[in-house]
């Protein structure tokens, strides 16, 4: 009998596949059922997929109600119905993408280490095993890859660093505490394609030196953090990672590390501090992690995406890599349109696209039918754009040109009844809960930045000037990205949404 | 003295848990959240147990708990409620659920209904944010959230 796909993805599970699956198993005793990851595509979600002689063939989004109806009329053949989408890749939000990262995401029996391997997995690894140690960086540094993380910091010249520094032991560290809202490419990777990040990681170790690594996961992710050690536990059987890494005389381990729930720990520093066992508290730099980084010995830490992009790049070249993209932003980016979008979920695509195709085309608008009002880009860290910046290319320079930027490649989308005062109020009370409390511009300026909202919400207007202030003295004098890019959603909603804060007091009032 | 003794043996119970961890670098994490898994929070008894483990002080091990939101020094309620407030799901009405959950339970956030049901807690992001609003009911996730979702869910919870 033919195969049937429902995704075991966090979102899927939440959407009900779990149901589903169960359900598909009592009504169709002895089909083989494959918990795949998902497709991306979050508005048909739970994606069902059935093998046809014609390919797979999705159903969605399918509810536990729609089951029966559904194998009664011939969905285990393929046939028409209301719910039919055809070919997965052929739907359009799938068609237009360039998927590298994501190229097995949805597609493969994520656990399965020879469904992997048969989709094209190992190849990057095979071929890095041959390469010397300045050719392993000189390929890296070539594809033009940069940190997918936020920052955007060249992983080459990362890697060469750490790879130069003399220790007896190095680290490589997976930064995998994904918890700026509106992302979650990572939580799909090690969801949909973990092989594909302990490859990366297994890579980034033969490179530099590195013979453990850690996986620090974010406690809000249980489905990933269970996937993750179960392929930890495969890889090792499979002699992906251990004493001798496919073989040959490179050693690696990976273990995987949960947080709990602090969002700075997303910050490299505290995040080193926290796998360490301390509060996680941001590190003044220098040294560098690269330099001093875990236990105070040369680390490379790196987003999840990052690491998951290295495969590739070591399997078709760093040319292929390089050749997508624009300005100094090669390779693709995963962007995820998340919030009021009607067609949300995982768009793979070289840097470049507008973020007006992207909100408006790609995701078809609001999800509520009411016009486009903001867009947040960049997790609670990033600024807010109107409309009227929609030109704007995905690419690191083209954001950071209108004071923003596109972090870990999340586009939150808002429609015309968001208040942006309260939106900033949001950014500022987010910034007071989550602070390490090390800096003083972040710890205190973060709640003063609300009491100075708070009344100008009341109808102050006399407060704008105090606020500017404000988030000046935060940007400049804050230790890490937390206090000082708590600033961009603040600033950029005063600069674009004036209105929402200088209002009539008869108004501000009700 | 009957105190003392049930301290004991609660301090050997937590000495035990954490002794597999003992090898690993930087164990302490791991250590903490194998105590919150079998307790459900993390007993006062719990900090001069881990701190002689690790050679560190009762404030150092102190600090460290009370910097990470999800350890807690209380048992919760039966169910744990965490609705995620983070600004994909407020685009998505997430305001609107967390104040009918509070009108409904009589609670505010990190309170637990006066007969221990109900736990409520924000959460910032779980990664469902092409669906969201979102929640964490215990273990399970929930996206695509309404109010009515949200009352068979509580009323389950009761």
């Amino acid at each position: 009998m033919n195969r049937v796909f429902v995704p075991g993805d966090a979102l899927a599970v939440s959407v009900g596949a779990d149901e589903v699956a169960a359900a598909l198993r009592a009504l169709c005793p002895g089909v083989e059922i494959v918990r795949n990851g998902s497709r991306g595509m979050a508005w048909l979600e739970p994606l069902i997929e059935v093998e046809t002689d014609g390919g797979r063939i999705g159903y969605g989004p399918v509810d536990l109600t729609d089951l029966p109806e559904l194998l009664s009329s011939g969905m285990m053949a393929g046939v028409a119905h209301k719910l039919r989408v055809g070919r997965p890749e052929e739907v359009p939000f799938l068609a237009r993408q360039t998927r590298i990262t994501f190229a097995r995401c949805g597609v493969i029996d994520p656990i399965s280490f020879d469904a992997y391997r048969a989709a094209g997995g190992l190849v990057g690894l095979q071929r890095a095993l041959a390469m010397l140690p300045g050719e392993l960086i000189a390929e890296l540094s070539d594809s033009g890859l940069r940190g997918r993380g936020g920052a955007g910091f060249p992983t080459g010249i990362k890697w060469r660093t750490v790879q130069q520094a003399p220790a007896d032991q190095k680290y490589i560290v997976c930064n995998a505490d994904e918890g700026d809202s509106g992302t979650f490419a990572d939580r799909m990777v090690m969801e949909g394609d973990p092989f594909l990040l302990i490859e990366g990681m297994v890579i980034a170790g033969i490179t530099v030196g590195a013979t453990r690594g850690y996986v620090y996961l974010r406690s809000e992710y249980p489905h990933a953090i269970s996937m993750m050690n179960r392929a930890v536990v495969v890889a090792e059987n499979e002699g992906l990672l251990g004493p001798a890494v496919l073989g040959s005389g490179h050693s690696f381990s990976i273990e995987i590390r949960v947080g709990a729930g602090a969002y700075v720990c997303g910050e490299e520093t505290s995040l080193l501090d926290s796998l360490e066992g301390k509060r996680g508290q941001v590190r003044a730099k220098p040294p560098l992690p690269a330099i001093e980084g875990l236990f105070g010995k040369p680390t490379v830490v790196n987003n999840v995406l990052s690491l998951a992009a290295v495969p590739d790049i070591f399997a078709k070249g760093a040319a292929a890599y390089k050749a997508l993209g624009v300005g100094r932003s090669r390779g693709t980016m995963p962007v995820q349109l998340a919030g009021n979008i009607a067609r949300g979920g995982l768009f793979e695509v070289p840097f470049g696209i507008t973020l007006g195709e992207l909100v408006m085309d790609v995701g078809g608008g609001t999800a509520t039918g009411r016009p486009v009002r903001a867009v947040q880009v960049g997790g609670p860290l990033g600024a807010y754009f109107p409309p009227a910046l929609f030109d704007t290319p995905f690419d690191y320079e083209a954001f950071a040109a209108r004071d923003g930027l596109i972090g870990h490649g999340g586009v939150v989308v808002f429609d015309d009844t968001v208040d942006m005062a309260r939106m900033a109020r949001f950014a500022m009370e987010f910034c007071a809960v989550e602070s390490c409390g090390k800096c003083t511009p972040c710890r205190i300026g973060s709640t003063r930045g609300v009491e100075v909202l708070d009344r100008i919400i009341a109808g102050d207007a006399s407060q704008m000037p105090l606020l500017e202030d404000l988030c000046e003295t935060m940007k400049f004098g804050s230790l890490c990205a937390l206090g000082g890019f708590t600033p961009y959603p603040v600033m950029s909603a005063v600069r674009h949404f004036r209105e929402d804060f200088v209002r009539p007091l008869s108004m501000a009032a009700e | 003295m009957q105190q003392g003794g049930m301290d004991t043996e609660l301090e050997a119970r937590i000495g035990a848990l954490i002794a597999p961890y003992l090898g690993l670098e930087g164990p302490a994490m791991p250590m903490l959240h194998a105590i919150q898994a079998t307790f459900g929070f993390v007993p006062e008894a719990a900090v001069p147990v881990v701190a002689q483990a690790l050679n560190q002080s009762r404030a150092e091990i102190h600090g460290l708990i009370s910097f990470y939101h999800d350890f807690r020094h209380a048992p919760a309620g039966r169910t744990v409620v965490k609705l995620c407030r983070a600004e994909a799901c407020q685009s998505r009405g997430a305001d609107r659920i967390a104040d009918h959950a509070r009108r409904r339970l009589g609670i505010s956030w990190h309170e637990t209904t006066a007969d221990g049901a109900v736990t409520l807690e924000p959460i910032f992001c779980l990664g469902l944010c092409a669906a969201a609003p979102c929640a964490m009911i215990n273990e399970r996730s929930v996206a695509r959230l309404d109010i009515g979702r949200l009352d068979s869910l509580l009323d389950a919870a009761a």
